[in-house]
């Protein structure tokens, strides 16, 4: 928990300060990190504002990364007890992590406890690791003889390796960066994001070897 | 980023979130639902990667940007930590721009 909030931490601070470095208030920074509370999808977002992309791109980039949250609060509502309040506190704490962990425990009461310890904590973290970063971040010098334009993508590629465990998430990756580069000198700003999503629908038709290789199997 | 484009962005989160809490007693995301919105970041990440690097110029013209994504790119692919990922790209392209190489 302790390795996790620092991981957590710095990334937050990276926030606060490419936030604000990309000329978003402190305040709005924090309004997006404590509003949101998704790193990937706030990321994005700034960077799309960043690179110079519209409102509307920045938020459906943000949006469409965030689609995989309908199916995670799906998984841990029944964790989330009956009172409407509690459901209500709880849907915002649903990021990877707190999810993720909480699916690793099978005693129902102990997968609500690990839910709400990593949410609430990484909230804490999250918050207050932007504020921070967002504070330190005005300080900064002139963005372009910083390189900020190259800390963006250079984000994402880092959000990026993690995921490239599938076969399917690494079709999809290649589909997604394909389209979005044949579109890049054709269509207006914005669109070659959001038809990348595409690429996921592409990827969907990849078989994972495991499951070609138990089939094997079965018929011999 | 207007503070309306914030809170779009913020509700718009936050019901994706809520559908199943707000919804329980409901069936879970229909399996290939589920499969395609776990595949979107690959894509969505790698089209951004693309789209940032390649930016204005809507071509591949070698500058002082894509360097510092291609060196921030092998330092991701070994598994270096994120600010580290994020200093190295930018460190690259100051420091190229410094020298006046794109």
């Amino acid at each position: 928990m302790l390795a996790l909030s620092v991981a957590v931490g710095v990334f937050g601070v990276s926030f606060g300060v490419l936030g604000v470095a990309s000329g978003l208030s402190v305040a709005m920074t924090c309004a997006l990190s404590a509003l949101v509370f998704a790193g990937g999808a706030q990321f994005a977002a700034v960077g799309v504002v960043a690179a110079g992309g519209s409102p509307l791109a920045a938020v459906v980039s943000g949006l469409l990364l965030n689609t995989r949250y309908a199916a995670f609060g799906l998984t841990v509502a029944p964790l989330l007890g009956r009172g409407l309040p509690e459901r209500l506190v709880g849907a915002h704490l649903v990021i990877d992590e707190s999810v993720a962990l909480a699916l690793t425990r099978k005693d129902r009461r102990a997968a609500r406890r690990v839910f709400w310890l990593t949410g609430g904590a990484l909230f804490v973290v999250w918050n207050a690791a932007t504020l921070f970063g967002a504070v330190a971040g005005t300080a900064l010098g002139d963005p372009e003889a910083l390189g900020l334009d190259a800390a963006f993508p250079a984000g994402f590629l880092a959000l990026l390796m993690p995921q490239l465990a599938t076969t399917r998430a690494r079709v999809a990756a290649l589909s997604g960066g394909l389209i979005a580069l044949v579109l890049l000198p054709l269509t207006p700003p914005g669109v070659p994001i959001v038809a990348a999503a595409l690429g996921a629908l592409l990827a969907l038709r990849v078989q994972e070897p495991a499951v070609a290789s138990s089939r094997e199997r079965v018929r011999s | 980023m207007s503070w309306a484009a914030l809170l779009v962005l913020a509700a718009g989160s936050y019901a994706l979130k809520a559908v199943g809490p707000l919804l329980v007693g409901g069936r879970p995301l229909p399996a290939r639902l589920a499969a395609v919105t776990a595949l979107l970041p690959p894509a969505l990440l790698t089209a951004l990667v693309v789209v940032q690097t390649v930016g204005d110029q809507r071509a591949l013209v070698w500058d002082a940007r894509m360097a510092g994504v291609a060196v921030a790119g092998v330092a991701a692919a070994l598994r270096a930590p994120f600010v580290a990922v994020i200093v190295v790209g930018m460190v690259t392209t100051a420091v190229l721009r410094a020298l006046g190489l794109g």
